[in-house]
């Protein structure tokens, strides 16, 4: 059961590294919005499994905390600014989709490199899917950098938070409760006020482009 | 015990009232009395733990040691002066209708709201709670910045939000690679997140791991110090923020990241037995001073240039760490708190100046001390304090940091001094023509608050000549502690 | 070389000649229903053959050899091509003639002349054709490779008869690394034969054209062996995808009770491969030509994290 249980894990690391990849290479916002919804209900279900398998109950709360945060509430809020914003399409990235392809993979590599001597220390059951929760984090991080529009941004950050959340529960089988509160406040109260500033900028320069934003340089 | 809750609850009691009467008239005065409040209560801790030495409280969940107890005292007493400052500052913002009350509002409750963030940092003893606090600092330090809704002022805001945002999710990867070593010795409980707990078992954390963890808290908390090249945010967001949020990023949020990176080398150290921390820092520290020190004589505007000031000397701050050993740690933590001082006290005169001259461009302010003398000598004698000139505090930090760096490093000392010299000239140059020189400005109609200023001042006077007692207590414990 | 092997041997080859119509007559019956349109029948293709075998077939005057040659070279490659790969039995005599790699190189020798061929005539859309079909070509063989490799990482082995055999004896497990090698050639067959989002294959609109293109100048017998040889194509490509990821079922040496097994498993496989193809047809839209490297960029990419995927987990 065990073994099934460590190969169900490994399974959904891997999809949720393939919604990070195919993140970076989507361009409609709103398939960027159920990707990250899916994203969050494959960690929801990596967590659940990863607590039933090790008897761990405080893993059910957080799975659940994350099914409340990430899979409905989130997803409601960003559904809600883009119809506000009324942005569906981010016509072109900073760099072609095959680049980012090439790089991503760079990273991923990079990303196993480094893990892969921490993850045969880790004590938890998913220790190998260390390397995969970094190389989303990555991925995450370079979808932040290529994109020229605020929404993908901010679901680039999203996505990497992700990341992060399944590296807890990989590496050490989720933090303490209070931290995990504490984070999950974080990124709710950081979402709401991208939103807001969502709204500021588009008030202000009638447009989303964050290229926009780049007219204070070195003088 | 009773200190601490009231050193917390204060701050957090007051961003809620003002969250409600934030934009009525005597608002300012409540934020005045809440910051005070707050200071007293900081040193009603201080006494405590003078008496009584280092304290653990409410279920080892709060630690305060000699390394945060000047620190906390400090941003309480800053955040006094600053919200003493911003009086009359938020008075004429208003009166030029950049303040809206739904706006004040908003710039009160954050204002408390950020230095409970700050003080919960500096007295957590848990690390996952250091980063929520941290985080939390951010988020509120990014609506102080856009308060003015301008759009170099969102510019700036996302700017830092993404930017810090990103870094601060490197250090939770951090924070979570130093937990899993930590559950290795210490068990699954949240026991293993405590800094005095890892402290005591930190030469039996596995080293591969806290490389790693290291690498990454390093990379995040380093951010959020400005250290080059991740700095990209602190230009932005003093220059386009109100005057008193860019005095407390400058004064006091940069400090309290400097101390959870100590905290975190502490660890690494005893983890490590090898100098990569001491390295990064030192390297990094080296290449922030270099680098902002020509950044900083290309600059036009007067927030900026000062903002730059601050890498540099969080660069200098870092550098001492990084060399270690117990005259560098204690020149890098009096550095600390001198900086925090003078440059706040910049940024009051700053504030005032710009408000008169209607512009944060150097070369339109002119003739500061015909307008208002006070603000022409503030100007003047607090760009002499931060440039490192005697008898002020920072020259005496300067000078045990680069004698030290003589002694141990010496290839470092003359990028040190050609770095030092070189914002030395510019700020120079720059201040004198704006505090002399022709002018037709009238004087402001409301009085400026200039007591923060000397008070500021005097106390790094004072700091330059004499320590007290205790102080140097506090700094020769926490710079053994912090070893090196 | 056993008897049991010849006959199973002989059984593909016939298998794969008699089913692959019906299979592309299968596929177009789905698409029809699920697109509300009435079916052509499921026989159709079979009559089309069979009409266009009984045709004259009509060649350019300046055509040169390789333009009458090329039909034929094109469907032994994709006969060959079916009878190595194991869809009722691994006993093959013919296996060692090529492994998975070979395989792939068998798919490009046709690819290569059918281009040729396209271009011999002279005419602007064969040559339109051909340098579309490179394209393709071009950036779907180096991620077919990628798929064949992370298959071949758990047996450890490229030959196909012993990749079938391995995973077949695993006990049901999900390897991570072959999910993400399965949707990298989904993506890739849809690429290679034709399929939306790459290619309509009932387009008479000779500028969206990518593999009708090539077999424009064709007609009569020639563009019979061409159609059985697409037809056939993708065959192969259903059966290898069927035979890495779902190989269950495949009878081994002298199990002759197996094999006749084999044959309803298979057809069964095929049947629900159909229908999935019919599905993903109807639900994509076709790309624009300049899109189809980032496709297959992505193809590449999912196939190379596979790889890596499997060097990290072990699995």
């Amino acid at each position: 059961m065990s073994h099934f249980a460590a190969q169900l894990i490994n399974l959904f690391a891997a999809v949720i590294l393939m919604l990070a990849f195919a993140m970076i290479s989507q361009r409609r916002i709103l398939s960027l919005i159920h990707l990250y919804t899916m994203q969050g209900a494959a960690l929801v279900a990596a967590t659940a499994v990863v607590g039933y398998v090790t008897h761990q109950p405080h893993l059910y709360v957080s799975a659940g905390l994350t099914f409340l945060l990430k899979v409905v509430l989130i997803p409601l809020l960003l559904h809600r600014m883009i119809e506000r914003l009324d942005v569906r399409w981010d016509v072109e990235a900073l760099i072609n989709v095959p680049t980012t392809m090439l790089i991503g993979i760079v990273l991923v590599i990079f990303a196993f490199n480094l893990a892969l001597p921490i993850s045969r220390l880790s004590a938890s059951i998913a220790g190998g899917t260390l390397g995969i929760a970094l190389a989303c984090v990555l991925l995450s991080f370079l979808m932040m950098i290529i994109r020229s529009k605020a929404v993908p941004q901010v679901i680039g950050f999203l996505s990497m938070e992700n990341g992060l959340f399944f590296a807890a529960t990989s590496a050490t089988y989720g933090m303490p409760m209070v931290v995990e509160l504490g984070i999950a406040l974080d990124v709710l109260v950081g979402i709401l006020i991208l939103g807001v500033f969502m709204f500021q900028i588009r008030e202000r320069f009638d447009s989303l482009d964050i290229r926009h934003l780049e007219k204070l340089k070195e003088s | 015990m009773i200190p601490l809750l009231f050193v917390l609850g204060v701050p957090l009691l007051g961003s809620l009232v003002l969250a409600f009467t934030g934009h009525r008239g005597f608002a300012r005065d409540i934020n005045v009395g809440f910051s005070l409040a707050t200071f007293l209560a900081a040193c009603a801790l201080t006494v405590v733990v003078i008496s009584k030495g280092p304290l653990l409280a409410l279920n080892e969940e709060f630690f305060i040691d000699p390394l945060n107890v000047f620190l906390v005292a400090l941003t309480a007493f800053v955040g006094l002066t600053t919200s003493i400052f911003s009086r009359p500052y938020m008075r004429v913002e208003q009166d030029h209708g950049k303040m809206t009350p739904a706006r004040l509002r908003l710039y009160h409750s954050m204002y408390q709201l950020f230095s409970f963030t700050m003080l919960a940092a500096l007295t957590t003893n848990n690390m996952g709670i250091l980063w929520v606090a941290m985080e939390a600092a951010t988020l509120t330090t990014v609506l102080l910045v856009s308060v003015y809704r301008t759009a170099a002022s969102l510019e700036a805001a996302w700017k830092y939000f993404i930017l810090c945002g990103v870094g601060i999710a490197l250090a939770l990867f951090g924070t979570v690679l130093l937990y899993m070593a930590a559950e290795k010795i210490l068990g699954a409980e949240g026991g293993a997140l405590l800094w005095t707990h890892l402290a005591s078992v930190k030469t039996r954390l596995d080293p591969n791991i806290i490389t790693l963890s290291f690498a990454f808290l390093f990379i995040g908390y380093g951010t959020k110090v400005g250290l080059v090249p991740l700095h990209n945010w602190l230009p932005d967001a003093h220059a386009e923020g109100p005057t008193p949020v860019s005095a407390v990023l400058s004064g006091l949020l940069l400090n309290v990241a400097m101390y959870a990176l100590l905290r975190c080398k502490v660890l690494t150290d005893g983890a490590l037995n090898n100098a990569l921390a001491s390295q990064l820092l030192m390297g990094f520290g080296l290449v922030s001073v270099v680098v902002a020190a020509f950044f900083l004589s290309r600059q036009k505007d007067v927030k900026r240039m000062f903002a730059y000031s601050s890498i540099e000397h969080m660069g200098l701050i870092a550098f001492a760490f990084g060399l270690g050993g117990p005259i560098a740690n204690f020149a890098g933590l009096l550095h600390m708190t001198v900086h925090s001082l003078t440059k706040s006290a910049i940024f009051f005169t700053v504030g005032h100046a710009t408000q008169k001259a209607g512009t944060q461009v150097m070369s339109e302010i002119r003739g500061l001390i015909k307008v208002s003398p006070t603000v022409g000598w503030g100007m003047i004698l607090g760009s002499l304090a931060i440039l490192g000139m005697p008898p002020f505090g920072v020259f005496a930090s300067e000078f045990l940091i680069l004698t030290t760096a003589m002694r141990e490093q010496p290839w470092a000392t003359p990028f040190l001094l050609l770095a030092l010299g070189v914002a030395f000239a510019s700020v120079f140059s720059r201040v004198l023509p704006m505090v002399f020189g022709e002018t037709s400005v009238r004087p402001l109609p409301h009085a400026p608050a200039l007591l923060p200023v000397f008070v500021h001042l005097g106390l790094g006077l004072m700091l330059g000549l004499y320590v007290p007692p205790y102080l140097v207590g506090w700094y020769w414990q926490a710079a053994r502690m912090l070893g090196g | 070389m056993s008897i049991l092997g010849v006959i199973s041997q002989l059984l593909e080859i016939v298998i794969a000649l008699s089913l692959a119509p019906l299979l592309i007559g299968w596929v177009n019956q789905w698409r029809a229903w699920l697109q509300n349109r009435s079916a052509p029948g499921l026989l159709q293709p079979y009559r089309v053959l069979h009409k266009l075998f009984n045709k004259e077939s009509v060649v350019a005057e300046r055509a040169s050899p390789l333009f009458r040659g090329a039909p034929y070279i094109v469907f032994s490659c994709m006969l060959l091509a079916s009878a190595i790969i194991p869809t009722l039995s691994t006993d093959l005599p013919l296996s060692p003639a090529a492994d998975a790699i070979a395989l792939v190189g068998l798919f490009a020798l046709a690819r290569v002349f059918i281009s040729l061929a396209a271009m011999d005539v002279g005419t602007a859309f064969g040559s339109m054709g051909a340098r579309r079909e490179m394209l393709i070509g071009f950036l779907a063989e180096p991620a077919l490779l990628m798929v064949l490799f992370s298959a071949s990482l758990i047996p450890k082995s490229t030959s196909l008869t012993t990749i079938v055999e391995t995973l077949a004896h695993r006990d049901l497990a999900i390897y991570p690394s072959l999910a993400f090698a399965g949707v990298a050639f989904t993506m890739i067959s849809l690429a290679e034969n034709a399929r939306i989002p790459i290619d309509n294959p009932t387009t008479h609109l000779e500028l969206t054209m990518i593999h009708e293109a090539l077999i424009l100048e064709y007609s009569g017998r020639h563009l019979a062996l061409l159609e059985w040889a697409a037809s056939l194509k993708l065959f192969a490509y259903s059966c290898l995808g069927i035979s890495l990821f779902f190989p269950w079922g495949v009878a081994e040496a002298h199990a002759p009770l197996a094999l006749m097994l084999a044959l309803p498993t298979l057809l069964f496989k095929l049947a629900i491969g159909g229908v999935l193809l019919a599905l993903l047809e109807t639900a994509s839209a076709k790309m624009r030509i300049f899109r189809v490297p980032e496709y297959l960029g992505t193809a590449f990419m999912l196939a190379v994290i596979g790889v890596l995927v499997h060097i990290l987990l072990g699995v």
